[in-house]
């Protein structure tokens, strides 16, 4: 048998071990480089993560029901749906306490809203309901509410009740996927085609957003690449030229569009002048997916050629000239040289416009029309406009786990550390 | 214009030029719609078309009272106060705590990297209409909705990535060998710091500082939800009046934008020539 | 990119105009209590400024009045406020419907409209001077407006005289613009196609109805162009990027008459709709606002802002009162939307239909737009 040597233990000159040591020194280091992140951190998440993962909680939440209507959440539990009988006296008691209640805290039509997302009618069912409730102050309850509206005494609306009566809900997740709840039996199907609009409006979001990223991409490139070919002395020139539509307000460049592109814009009557078209075959460039991919590239183009020009910038000519020297055909050496080594930059710039393009709204609800218009107009509309806060919230929440997935598949391929703007 | 290298064959003279073309088409791209603005800036109606009495050059076609109404609204002079007063104080905070962080997750036993990385830069990635209604929701929970200090603490937010990105960027091709030589030499860790890894890490901090201003002079769709009337940007005032008027006014505060940014741009590249000739380095 | 040195400079310009701000601002705090009157911007606002804030301002020289342009997100931002407990509005403009809603959710306060608003000039109480434009009780009727079309005249056969003459693509050739949204393009719709006007809540509360509207809307989608800002009609019209749009009466009477553009009236079937004021409750200067608020409503007030815009006024006694433009000295009365000439055909917009059924109609509505 062979024996095994002694290990050999080395120490400091303090007589520490020197792997102890080594450790102490990485784990102070690590503490070092977390503490220097700590404090964006924390901001980050004060400022930033708290609030998502605020939209993400409502969401799904539902405690208005049950915070408005406590009484009749409570008793309508040991009501079964699917029996074609209307709950009992009891929970007409309930509903007539609980509005009563509602109303003195003039919070009566925030339900009725609520549960008009859900199914139309409820707003004027408990907006009336506030006002005959005083009325009604002896049983039966039952009857004397249906007396009030006779919509109470159809099921369909204790059915919708029932079911939107627990804190949370993932109805707006259904909604945002243009499928629907059975009221009676919980069974879940989709809409009609003549009612279903969001996946089509996310495939469109997706497929213009590729558009535009291409384009951007396609546009981009050459002029990164002269960027970085000339001295940069003209360079930071030129470069002016890139900056200066980035510094230039989002709605000034998409009314110049629409001063451009409209039938008696700028672009038809030129090419009127040239003899291109005729006036009877102007060509309609805005207010439909054709304005939208335009404006749009343009608003976006520097943010693919500021990543691809820092890029390029860091890639040493000698590459190349290496290359040709060894005999390589110019565009071979360009594409199989200086071509890979502008990825990062391509990954960059892509990910970055093709984020920034599906998160925008204003340039396609001014240029867009009704086949230009993306999920982010639909977000909007709930957020300030049929203040539909938690579907909205849920239409936000899908799109950002796309995205989310979008970023873990770029860090895959070309990694975050190597993300460069310029 | 490089000159062409006599042994260019056709082929290769025409593709060069070609290449040029290309060029000069997208740099015409970028930069045409923001010429057409300047003329429409002095429409005298209020709208965005070029009307007969504008083409044939008739001066009554043409009015500064757009620029009037800019210069004398005491809304458009809040707009702008308000407009670098934000910017301003939002690139103070992301440059700071980004620069500070950079450095921190560019050090050799960063842990987590690049998870605590993902979560610095997510502003950047997370599409614009769902930070605003997120903040919106939080920023009015705890009464910042609609205070000066929410809307810089958004933008800092906001902008703050870009100068994580830059700085880290800058620092990746930074050879840690320079702070041990430094500390080898007797350096102080400050004096290290400042007459080391400042110098160096400077490029990177201007650039993200620059694109952290931008981001938050331009940035319109957090600053509608989370300001209010006293927060109003240039932005802000722009969308705020449109369902009654889409006023040129926004043109003559656009052209006048411009104006000041190519002055600045034009300012910052010959001071920095001036500076080279100092020092005595050529422009490669 | 750039350079160290010139960045310091930046800096410091920058600072000094920052302190130099501040110190500006303090000086203005000191000055006055502030009122912020938030209302919809452009020439309606300047005709609230001519008509009400100015003259308001001349005798109580103590207050100035701030007009804040966000009254298009007023519902989501008093919500905001009310949460947060930081309410900075003193007084809102606002469209009924909203008014009705913001009333409902306890967002701004109830008014008792005789001893908060002054007397008519002929001695009726505001109740009764203000009459059925009361809708709710937080309400302060302003205005009427309405939604009515305008086309170009010099781009069509003959004078457009039905509202169906704008479902008519084959005597009208040409783009129309509409508002992107379900609200009066349904109503217009069904009534051009057969149902009788005062059957069309009832057609358009049925899936069929909505269907019907639809199909109507259908024959000239693709010619039609989306409006989402009411200053986008008046600017399609003038650029003669459509031949006909909708928006608000106002809008089209500047273009028409102070702008001088080659645009009509088309009044058939327009629809009324009200605008007034609503207090936020939580405003710190309650006391302030409510004199504000009975000067500003008065008989001669409102009738005083159809000086500058085309609106009408709420009060039955200010209608006598109403006289001509102020800058162009044209009589007004035959621009308002309540002329008995311009109202043969009108609707009223349906505050509880729509309450009830605009969730639903509009996800179809959009859905057929996405088509």
């Amino acid at each position: 048998m062979i024996k095994t040597p002694e290990k050999i233990e080395l120490f400091t000159a303090d007589g520490v071990p020197l792997k102890l040591s080594l450790a102490r020194v990485q784990r102070r280091s690590k503490m070092v480089a977390f503490l220097m992140v700590s404090p964006l951190l924390l901001f980050m998440v004060f400022a930033f993560l708290v609030p998502i993962a605020d939209m993400l909680l409502l969401s799904v939440d539902n405690s208005i029901v049950e915070r408005i209507l406590p009484k009749t959440v409570k008793s309508i539990k040991y009501w079964d749906p699917h029996d074609d009988k209307l709950p009992d006296e009891a929970v007409f008691a309930a509903m007539v306490e609980d509005i009563k209640k509602a109303k003195k805290a003039r919070e009566h039509t925030k339900i009725g809203t609520r549960l008009n997302y859900e199914s139309s009618g409820f707003a004027s069912l408990f907006r009336k309901a506030g006002r005959k409730v005083k009325k009604i102050n002896e049983p039966p309850y039952k009857k004397a509410l249906i007396k009030s509206d006779k919509r109470w005494g159809d099921i369909q609306t204790w059915r919708v009740i029932k079911q939107f009566s627990s804190g949370y809900t993932g109805g707006y997740y259904l909604a945002a996927f243009d499928l629907k709840r059975d009221f009676a039996d919980g069974s879940v199907s989709s809409l009609p085609e003549e009612d279903s609009i969001y996946l089509k409006l996310f495939l469109r979001t997706i497929l213009l957003s590729t558009t535009i990223t291409f384009l951007t991409l396609i546009i981009g490139f050459p002029l990164s690449y002269m960027l970085a070919k000339v001295p940069t002395r003209i360079s930071n020139i030129l470069i002016i030229f890139v900056l200066l539509p980035f510094w230039t307000s989002l709605l000034v460049r998409t009314t110049s569009w629409i001063a451009l592109l409209q039938q008696e814009g700028v672009i038809n009557d030129f090419l009127i002048l040239v003899g291109i078209i005729n006036e009877d075959g102007r060509l309609a460039m805005i207010h439909n997916a054709t304005g939208t991919v335009v404006a749009m590239t343009h608003i976006l183009l520097p943010f693919m050629i500021l990543p691809l020009f820092s890029v390029m910038k860091t890639i040493p000519k000698s590459y190349v000239r290496a290359a040709i020297s060894l005999g390589a055909h110019p565009w071979i050496a360009f594409w199989k040289i200086y071509f890979p080594n502008t990825a990062p930059g391509i990954g960059a710039g892509s990910i970055l416009v093709f984020i920034l393009a599906i998160g925008y709204y204003i340039t396609p609800a001014l240029v867009g029309g009704s086949s230009g218009t993306f999920i982010s107009n639909r977000i909007a509309y709930h957020m300030s406009s049929s203040l539909n806060w938690g579907l909205g919230s849920a239409i936000g929440v899908i799109l950002l786990l796309f995205v989310v997935l979008l970023f873990l598949l770029y860090d895959k391929i070309v990694g975050i550390n190597n993300m460069k703007l310029g | 214009m490089s000159k062409l290298p006599p042994y260019f064959s056709l082929p290769e003279r025409i593709w060069h030029y070609t290449f040029w073309a290309i060029c000069f088409l997208v740099l015409f791209f970028l930069i045409f719609p923001l010429f057409v603005i300047i003329p429409l800036s002095f429409n005298a109606v209020p709208y965005f078309t070029f009307t007969k009495e504008m083409l044939a050059f008739d001066p009554e076609g043409y009015s500064l009272a757009w620029y009037q109404e800019f210069f004398n609204s005491l809304n458009w002079q809040g707009a702008v106060k308000n407009s670098f007063i934000i910017a301003f104080f939002a690139t103070i905070i992301s440059t700071f705590l980004g620069t500070v962080a950079a450095l921190g997750l560019s050090r050799e036993h960063m842990p987590y990297r690049t998870l605590i990385m993902s979560l610095l830069i997510s502003p950047m990635i997370v599409p614009l209409i769902i930070s605003a209604a997120g903040m919106y929701f939080f920023y009015s929970r705890i009464g910042l909705q609609g205070t000066h200090l929410g809307v810089i603490l958004a933008h800092a937010a906001l902008g703050t990535p870009f100068v994580v990105i830059t700085v880290t960027a800058t620092l990746s091709g930074f050879d840690n060998d320079l702070i041990r030589a430094s500390q080898s030499l007797g350096a102080s860790p400050t004096t290290t710091f400042f007459k080391v890894i400042v110098p160096l890490i400077t490029p990177g901090v201007i650039s993200g500082a620059l694109f952290a201003f931008v981001t938050s002079f331009d940035e319109v769709v957090v600053v509608l939800f989370v300001g209010s009337y006293k927060q109003r940007t240039i932005p802000w005032q722009m969308f705020s009046g449109i369902r009654e008027q889409i006023s040129p006014t926004i043109l003559s505060a656009a052209t006048l934008l411009i104006l000041i940014t190519i002055a600045l741009l034009t300012t910052i590249e010959l001071l920095r020539r001036r500076t080279e000739k100092i020092r005595g380095v050529t422009p490669s | 990119m750039y350079e160290g040195e010139s960045m310091k400079t930046f800096v410091r310009v920058i600072t000094i105009s920052v302190v130099m701000t501040m110190a500006s601002f303090l000086g203005q705090a000191l000055a006055a209590t502030e009122l912020v009157v938030v209302s919809w911007g452009g020439a309606y606002t300047a005709s609230q400024q001519n008509a009400y804030h100015a003259p308001y301002m001349k005798k109580n020289p103590g207050i100035k009045i701030i007009n804040d342009d966000s009254a298009g997100s007023a519902v989501a931002k008093l919500r905001a406020m009310k949460q947060a407990g930081n309410t900075t509005w003193d007084l809102v403009d606002a469209v009924a419907s909203d008014a009705m809603r913001l009333c409902d959710e306890g967002l701004v306060d109830e008014i008792d409209h005789n001893s908060a608003l002054a007397n008519g000039a002929d001695g009726s109480t505001a109740t009764e001077d203000f009459g059925d434009f009361i809708v709710s009780p937080c309400f302060v009727p302003q205005i009427v407006y309405s939604t009515a079309f305008g086309y170009r005249k010099d781009k069509v056969s003959r004078p457009m005289t039905s509202v169906c003459d704008v479902f008519d693509l084959k005597t009208f050739p040409g783009k129309r613009s509409l508002e992107k949204k379900p609200i009066n393009n349904m109503e217009w719709a069904l009534i051009c196609d057969g149902v009788s006007p005062s059957k069309v809540y009832d057609v358009l509360g049925t899936d069929a109805g909505q269907k019907r509207a639809l199909a109507k809307l259908d024959t000239i989608k693709s010619n039609v162009v989306w409006w989402t800002a009411g200053a986008q009609t008046p600017q399609l019209l003038a650029d003669g990027e459509v031949v006909v749009g909708s928006t608000y009466n106002g809008r089209l009477f500047k273009a028409i008459e102070v702008d001088k553009q080659p645009i009509a009236m088309l009044w058939d079937w327009q629809v009324f709709d009200l605008d007034g004021w609503v207090v936020p409750s939580g405003t710190k200067n309650k006391a302030e606002v409510m004199k504000y608020l009975r000067f500003a409503t008065d008989t001669q007030r409102l009738a005083d802002q159809a000086k500058w815009i085309s609106y009408g006024p709420t009060r039955a006694s200010s209608a006598p009162l109403v006289g001509n433009h102020a800058d162009l000295g044209i009589p007004m009365a035959p621009h308002m939307p309540t002329d008995p000439n311009n109202a043969k055909t009108t609707l009223l917009y349906n505050y509880e239909f729509w309450a009830d059924n605009r969730d639903e109609i509009d996800q179809t509505f959009n859905a057929w737009l996405a088509k």
